[in-house]
Formats: C-alpha cells, sequence, structure tokens
C-alpha cells in the first residue's frame, strides 16, 4: 500500500481494548507512517481490518473532547497524541479512559462525569437578561483571573480518568465538575454562586481531594483544576469561620 | 459542612502539631543523651503544668489528627461509609485520646 511505503513499509503493532469489562487485548499490525496520530491507528484499525471496533471522535483537532481514550496506561486525547512521540518503541496499547463504565470496545458511558457537573452546580444561573446592559468585571481582578484559568474546560474527561480519588471514593466529584464550580463561584454573574459553594463542600466534595494533582498532570488544555479545588477550599474554609463568627 | 469542619480540624491540628513534635524530638534528644535517669525525668515532669499542658495538647491534637485521616484511608481504601466508618473514626480518636491521657498523667501525675 503507498501510504505503507511512505515509512519503508514498516509496520506498527498495536493492541486495542476488545469487548466490556471482560474483554481483552487484541493485537493489530497497523502500517506505520512519517507522522500519524493514535486517533489515525484507531481509525484504521477499524477501516481495515475490524469494522465492527466502537470508538468516538468527532473533530480530530482537539477541539470537542469526545475522543480521550488510555493509551499506554495514560489518559489522553488520541488525535493530540502522535505516535512517534510516546515514548518506547513497544506496542502501542489503547483501552477506554478509567473510571467510567465501559460500553464496548474503547466507548465509555461519560454520563456518570456529567452527572457530577450537575451535582457540583455546574449550571449558569443568569441573573440579568439580554435587555440588562452587560456587567463591567474587570480583567485583572481576582475573580475573573480565577475564572479565565479553568474555563477553557472542554469536558473531555482526561482528568476524571487521571484521579485516583475518584478512583477510590466513587461518590467524588472530580476535578472537572470541581473546576467548573470554581469558575461559576468565582462569576458574579452566576445567580447561585453559594448554592454551588454548598454543593460542592459536602461529602466528597472539594474536601476530599488529596492534591495528587493527576488531573493537571494530564489535562490536555492546561488546566490546572488542583489549584480550583485549593481555591474552593479555602473558600470553604472562609465560609465555614465566617459562619461562625456571625 | 461535615467534611468542612473535619477539614478545618485536620489542618489546625496539623499546624499545632508541627512545632509539638518538633519540641517533643528535641526533648527526647535532649533526656537521653544528657542520660537523665528515669527518675530525675519524673522529678522535672510531676506537678508540671507546662507538661501537662504540652503534652495534653499535644495527645488531643493527635486524636483528633490522627482519627481524621484514618477516617480517609478506610473511606477510600475499604469502601466503608456511614455510621461504622463514623463509628470507628470516633472509637480511634477516643483509644488515642485515653490512652494518651494516661500516659500523660503517669509522666505528670503524683505517683
Amino acid at each position: 500500500m503507498a501510504e505503507a511505503a511512505a515509512c519503508g513499509g514498516r509496520m506498527l503493532e498495536v493492541r486495542i481494548w476488545r469487548g466490556r469489562d471482560d474483554g481483552a487485548f487484541v493485537s493489530y499490525e497497523v502500517p506505520a507512517r512519517a507522522n500519524q496520530t493514535v486517533l489515525d491507528v484507531v481509525t484504521w484499525v477499524q477501516r481495515h481490518l475490524e469494522p465492527t471496533l466502537a470508538y468516538r471522535f468527532a473533530c480530530r483537532v482537539g477541539v470537542c473532547g469526545s475522543c480521550a481514550m488510555t493509551v499506554n496506561g495514560r489518559p489522553r486525547w488520541t488525535c493530540r497524541t502522535h505516535v512517534g512521540r510516546l515514548a518506547g518503541d513497544g506496542p502501542l496499547a489503547i483501552e477506554p479512559l478509567r473510571n467510567l463504565p465501559r460500553i464496548r470496545d474503547l466507548v465509555c458511558d461519560l454520563e456518570p462525569f456529567f452527572t457530577r457537573w450537575q451535582r457540583a452546580g455546574g449550571r449558569f444561573v443568569a441573573t440579568s437578561t439580554r435587555r440588562d446592559p452587560l456587567p463591567r468585571i474587570a480583567p485583572d481582578s481576582e475573580a475573573r483571573r480565577a475564572v479565565d484559568a479553568g474555563i477553557e474546560c472542554i469536558n473531555c474527561a482526561v482528568c476524571h480518568a487521571a484521579c485516583d480519588v475518584v478512583a477510590w471514593r466513587p461518590e467524588y466529584l472530580g476535578p472537572a465538575p470541581l473546576n467548573r464550580a470554581w469558575t461559576l463561584v468565582n462569576d458574579i454573574r452566576h445567580g447561585a454562586r453559594e448554592e454551588t459553594l454548598d454543593r460542592v463542600r459536602g461529602d466528597a466534595g472539594c474536601h476530599a481531594c488529596h492534591s495528587q494533582m493527576s488531573c493537571s498532570e494530564f489535562c490536555p488544555v492546561g488546566i490546572a483544576p488542583t489549584a480550583a479545588i485549593a481555591g474552593l477550599k479555602r473558600a470553604s474554609l472562609r465560609h465555614l469561620l465566617g459562619r461562625r463568627d456571625e | 459542612m461535615k467534611e468542612g469542619v473535619l477539614f478545618l480540624l485536620q489542618r489546625a491540628t496539623a499546624l499545632l502539631l508541627a512545632p509539638l513534635v518538633l519540641a517533643h524530638l528535641a526533648l527526647v534528644l535532649y533526656a537521653t543523651q544528657g542520660g537523665l535517669s528515669a527518675a530525675e525525668i519524673l522529678a522535672r515532669t510531676r506537678g508540671s503544668l507546662l507538661w501537662g499542658g504540652f503534652y495534653g495538647l499535644f495527645v488531643l491534637a493527635v486524636a483528633i489528627h490522627g482519627a481524621i485521616g484514618l477516617r480517609a484511608i478506610l473511606a477510600e481504601w475499604t469502601g466503608l461509609r456511614g455510621r461504622t466508618l463514623e463509628g470507628i473514626t470516633l472509637a480511634v480518636a477516643l483509644l488515642l485520646l485515653v490512652l494518651g491521657l494516661r500516659a500523660v498523667r503517669a509522666v505528670v501525675g503524683a505517683p
């Protein structure tokens, strides 16, 4: 095949998880190219070798957040992970994300992840309409900068899969929902800041985080949910001490 | 809410314990390196409000800090939740408190 010839006909050994929880890795040989992503590899297997292989993707360019998988034991966006840049020359191992129920092959059920966003009070509550003047928020204010630091999350669930506390304590809200809550707590336009803070201060909320920072390490956008969670812990403490003073 | 209170207690006792542990270690080194006998040590600690207060506070902080830490480990490693978890946490806190206070009484109290 002409494509394979691009890399001298070299083949890549790939192990892909097939089935559900009781599934297994299946090995495939994929033509190596000079420039290919893990998503390219999975797509090649699905188009040429295994038409029943289930996996998710949409944009292929790191915008949609739907192609996250576990690649060689680490959660990643497969569309932004170049095979050539992965350490080691061993076989590529591709599995579904950790900490989520598996549906089939590389596809997880993300419902538990999105349910947490709701539980963490992640829904914006408007306080004005389009007919009201826009609120003025100083770009360099502390609150605005806190929002800026976390606002680019695209809900890919890489942090959720990376977090050990999520694995150990299944009811823990997790990094992304807490990061979202922190952006809302700092958003003066949000009409339920108190409620959002109340929701993340409860059992298995922000205080369950051990600051292991896997979320910050693996976030493909470079967000540091650990910092957001630390902010929530501080806000929670202030709230607690404030109430005691009254 | 409760988690917030436990978090606060955990952090506050950690703040207390850091200097207390250092002072305790320094004291142990001083007392043993200096060749003080048990009787000489007891002669200094008995009836001492300072040492009674120091180790009483130490024991209280340890009981709170240790129990809360163990609670988190139990919740994550054994999956314990609810009353069982709270019961064990409280039992550990009380055990540490009673054992610790007995030791303090032995060192500070009258013979």
